[in-house]
């Protein structure tokens, strides 16, 4: 594990996830549970004892709409700690290779998602600069965003 | 909180819908807003991927887009939910814990920079309704629209609502009330307040299940027989826009509802032709509502 890593043990207690008794509002609010695989409450309770959660594809199902957490009766901090754990697998090596693929353009270009040609070609179009007054035109900025990912580890953090 | 800004672009917006950019531009024009570009600004970064990567990472990334602000003394303005919950819970946790300032201040010390907490986020909806208001907005209106759409809030804006003032997550009607002063018409749906389907890092990692989401939301928006979507978020935006084509090529029904970043509408209202706020650009063909407007005009 890498360094300043949370624990699972931690998470669990940060975001009160013992609390939970098993309602179950969680779920009748969750607009990608009536789609998906993805049962919140189950999430919950397994998370509270069983630390293969982080290998479970359904925590990358959740869209982080906060629904579950704003109505939770327990106030239990569902959404923080479902972030928290996939931080702690992430760190383990558990990612999805296109979210690796997501962070290796924060690291090559300062953008999630960066510009392209077309997208140059419509700014041209509307009259606007060629390329935005963001990280993709000034290049120390760049570099200040490059040494702050270094500073992090973040390379090592998402890479195979 | 102040009404001085600086313009927050993300990266969806300048590097897929510049049209949202330049539309903002006109309406920011049209309205004396006095803000400026923040320029060499990044990723926000993204919540639902880079949070969920590393905090420390998406911390130091967002607290480096917020001093930037904070050196030309301005609140930090943006146009997207996520960049809006990134950088609003980013400075919120920062402001509230020593311990996070001091460890994302030491990162930023290696770039010569730090970060204060000496400025606020706001999100270009909630801005309007508070600094402007409905009515100034109305008042600025050459060409009432009179069309009939559907608003979609979407989730960052409002949600967690523990550092939020607003009204109600439930039931808002803020954003509706300035599309409304627009000449337009906020159609009631069901599952208004539902999620789009692209956040939390669901439409890059897993992108069938983001597109059943939307298909959901799509069916209920279609059902409700309007002429446009309004959004506040370049990613909502993103994920009806181009998510009806995903749909439709997949073998799924063919919604054509065209799709609207507010300050499109706001620009469109203002005057200005569909071409220059950008509609051209969009995934899903827009000239069902265009030929609307020349039919109403």
């Amino acid at each position: 594990m890498l360094k300043g890593t949370a624990s699972l043990e931690s998470a669990i207690e940060n975001f009160d996830i013992l609390k939970c008794m098993q309602c179950g509002i969680c779920s009748g609010s969750c607009p990608s549970g009536r789609h998906t695989v993805l049962n919140i409450r189950r999430l919950v309770r397994r998370a509270s004892h069983d630390p293969a959660v982080m290998e479970d594809e359904s925590l990358w199902m959740c869209t982080t709409c906060y629904n579950c957490q704003e109505r939770c009766p327990r106030s239990v901090r569902i959404v923080d700690a479902v972030l928290r754990i996939r931080e702690i697998a992430v760190h383990q090596g558990i990612i999805l290779d296109s979210h690796r693929k997501v962070a290796s353009l924060l690291l090559e270009t300062g953008h999630a998602v960066p510009i392209n040609e077309e997208n140059t070609e419509r700014r041209k179009q509307l009259g606007l600069s060629e390329l935005p007054p963001t990280v993709h035109s000034v290049p120390d900025a760049l570099m200040e965003v490059k040494k702050l990912l270094k500073s992090c580890d973040f390379e090592e953090i998402v890479e195979d | 909180m102040s009404d001085k800004v600086s313009l927050f672009l993300g990266c969806l917006i300048p590097n897929r819908y510049p049209g949202i950019e330049k539309a903002t531009q006109l309406c920011f024009e049209k309205l004396d807003i006095d803000c400026k570009d923040l320029v060499g600004a990044s990723c926000c970064p993204a919540p639902g991927v880079f949070r969920s990567f590393d905090e420390p990472s998406w911390l130091a990334i967002a607290s480096r887009n917020i001093l930037l602000s904070e050196e030309m003394e301005r609140d930090v303005l943006t146009l997207c939910n996520g960049c809006y919950g990134s950088l609003a819970e980013a400075n919120n946790k920062l402001k509230e814990s020593s311990k996070l300032r001091e460890m994302t201040n030491e990162h930023l010390s290696k770039i010569g920079k730090e970060y204060k907490g000496s400025v606020d986020v706001r999100h270009i909806t909630e801005f309007l309704f508070r600094e402007i208001g409905a009515d100034t907005i109305k008042l600025n209106v050459t060409k009432p629209l009179g069309l009939r759409v559907a608003v979609h809030y979407g989730c960052h804006l409002l949600k967690p609502s523990r550092d939020r003032e607003f009204e109600s997550i439930e039931r808002p009607t803020f954003f509706d009330s300035i599309v409304e002063a627009t000449g337009c018409k906020s159609v009631d749906y069901p599952d208004k307040m539902e999620c789009c389907g692209a956040g939390g890092g669901v439409r890059s990692g897993l992108s069938d299940s983001a597109l059943s989401i939307t298909n959901h939301k799509l069916s209920r928006i279609k059902e409700a027989d309007v002429d446009c979507i309004i959004n506040a978020c370049p990613f909502c935006h993103l994920q009806f826009d181009d998510g009806q084509k995903e749909i439709k090529t997949q073998g799924g029904e063919d919604y054509a509802i065209p799709v609207l970043h507010f300050t499109q509408l706001l620009a469109l209202a203002f005057g200005y032709s569909p071409e220059d706020a950008g509609l051209q650009f969009n995934v899903t063909d827009c000239s069902s509502l265009e030929e609307k407007l020349v039919h109403e005009g």
